[in-house]
Formats: structure tokens, sequence, C-alpha cells
């Protein structure tokens, strides 16, 4: 009797962490874990250049600084996508660039991994010290 | 009793363990020899003919195989791949030899449908003016899927190999000999 009371237990933590990780799959791809606000400004910079072409060629190069193959890329839009692996599992990146009034150009990058998205500022932040490096250009923070 | 509690616990974290697989850090950060791996990848030539340039390229990785994906002609990018055999003589070989020591010892094993067999190189150019705007940059990485015999995926990875980046190169410098001569 006590051994069919610890399966019955075991079968509820299991459940438990089952749904507890899953809605319905289609909603998942949708889900985030911060808000919209909070990962624009992670991912998100602005630079004092209005130089475009340059701007994607040192976003292009920061990218392959990092191990990055550029997959596409259009001038027109300002995006850049690229990808690499990393033990065996797909990291995937898009970078665009837009104008910010007459004297700025902002800069938003989004990466995954793997299934996940990345949320962490300190990754991005890395990103972003690495394209100013090449910029000679200070990211300032994007309120 | 006490060792089915312990079975229980270890069941249930390790689905906590697989439901909820974390993210590695530092994946935006350059590696210690990013400049050294750039040096590699990168060759200046003397011309500003950017078109001239793109199109040397394209022509490159047609002599070397590779299809045209994706290009960019604004920005001097061409994505082009190829698939080819990566099949190692030596360690199918090794994988046949292991697999028939385990039958003589009563064991069957299966390493020669793991061994490398197939492989995609995708290869990403970008072309570019260089700083002091009198010469053009060319920069080329490549990456590489390996699948084993059984077609499970053995590795994905960028191509490091010096020589496979000078192969490139010298096909280049031959291609825009080529190209300036209209040949």
């Amino acid at each position: 009797m006590r051994y069919l009371n610890w399966c019955l237990i075991g079968i509820f933590l299991c459940s438990i962490i089952v749904t507890g990780c899953a809605t319905t799959t289609a909603t998942q791809a949708f889900e985030t874990d911060e808000s919209q606000v909070q990962l624009r400004s992670i991912q998100t910079r602005a630079f004092d250049t209005i130089d475009k072409s340059i701007m994607m060629q040192v976003v292009i190069s920061t990218l392959q600084d990092l191990d990055f193959v550029i997959d596409k890329a259009d001038y027109t839009i300002g995006s850049v996508t690229g990808s690499k692996f990393l033990s065996n599992t797909l990291v995937k990146m898009t970078v665009t660039v837009r104008p910010r009034g007459e004297k700025q150009l902002i800069v938003r990058a989004n990466a995954q991994y793997g299934t996940h998205t990345l949320v962490d500022p300190e990754e991005y932040q890395n990103f972003f010290t690495l394209l100013g490096k090449s910029l000679f250009l200070t990211a300032h923070e994007v309120d | 009793m006490k060792r089915f509690i312990w079975l229980t616990i270890v069941g249930v974290s390790t689905l906590f363990f697989i439901g909820c697989a974390t993210v590695p850090k530092d994946i935006l950060k350059p590696s210690e020899d990013y400049l050294a791996i750039r040096q590699i990848q990168m060759r200046k030539y003397d011309t500003t003919d950017q078109e001239m340039m793109i199109s040397a390229v394209a022509g490159v990785v047609q002599d070397l195989g590779f299809t045209i994906d994706e290009s960019e002609s604004e920005i001097g990018l061409v994505v082009a791949s190829k698939e080819a055999e990566a099949i190692n003589a030596g360690e199918v070989t090794l994988a046949v030899i292991a697999d028939i020591l385990s039958a003589i010892g009563g064991t069957y094993t299966d390493h020669t449908s793991d061994a490398d067999a197939t492989q995609r190189v995708r290869a990403s150019v970008i072309t570019k003016p260089s700083l002091e705007g009198n010469n053009t940059v060319v920069r080329v990485t490549f990456q590489r899927i390996v699948w084993s015999f059984d077609g499970e995926i053995n590795k994905m990875e960028t191509v490091k190999e010096e020589e496979i980046y000078q192969i490139f190169y010298d096909y280049l410098s031959k291609a825009v000999f080529l190209e300036a001569h209209k040949i």
C-alpha cells in the first residue's frame, strides 16, 4: 500500500513539472520572459553617426569576430542575420540598423540559442561594447 | 523502499533539468584568438572596383563547386554552400575494427554507422572598401555540418583550418587576375 502511495506522489510530481513547462505548443512560440519595453532597451543602442553603410559593415565584421557566419543582409531594411554553432547548438542573431532623427542611428540586436531567446542584458552589452570599439563610438542607452 | 524514494527524486530532478535547460554564458563575447582568426579570414586587394571584386568572388565559389544561396551586392555579400563527402578512411577502419572486436567478444556495437560520412559546407563572403578607401577588403567565413552514415549530426562547427582559407584566396587572386583580363 505504501509503495502505491509513493508511486502516486511520483506521478503527481512529474505531472506538475510537465504541465508547468507547457501550455499549448503554438503559444509557446510567442512567450517572452521580459516585457516588450524591457527587451527593447536591453537589445537597442543609439550611436552618434548617420552613415548607415559604415554601420552595417561594422555590424557584419563584429558578427564575424563573434564567429557568426552571415546568412542574409539587406541594405534597404538595414538588417543582417548571422548564425554560429556552439557545442552543436545553433545560435542565430539578427541586427537591424535604422535612422533616429537626423544625427543618430539605432542598432537593435536579438539572438537565439537553440530554442531559447537570449534575454541576458550582459550578453547584449558585450555585443554593443565590441561594436562600439570597432566604430570608435560610444553606445548610448535608449529610453 | 528507501531506494525507490531516491530513484523518484533523481528521476524528477532529471525531468526538471531537461525541461528547463539553461543558456551558457558569454555567447556574444569574442574568443581570445578572434584577432588571429580575423587575419586568417581576411585579405586586402589592390583595387577599388567593388563590382569586379564581388563578381570575382561569385566566380570563385562556383569554381570551388558551391552554389549561391544568397547575395546582396549593395553590401557585398555572397553566401554559398556545397554538399561533400566527409569520409576519413582511418576513422572508418578503426570503427570497423572496434565493431569486429566487440563481435568477437560477444557484444554488438555499431561504431561504423557513427563515423563521419557527409558534410555541408557554407561559405559567407563579404567585400567592402578598406577604411582608407583605396583598397578592397574581403573576408570569408566557412561553417560546416557533418553527418554520420546513419544520418545523425556528428559535428557543427566554424572551419578554422588556415589552409582552407588559403585555398579560397589562391583561387580569388587568380579570379581577380582573370576578371581584370576579361577571361
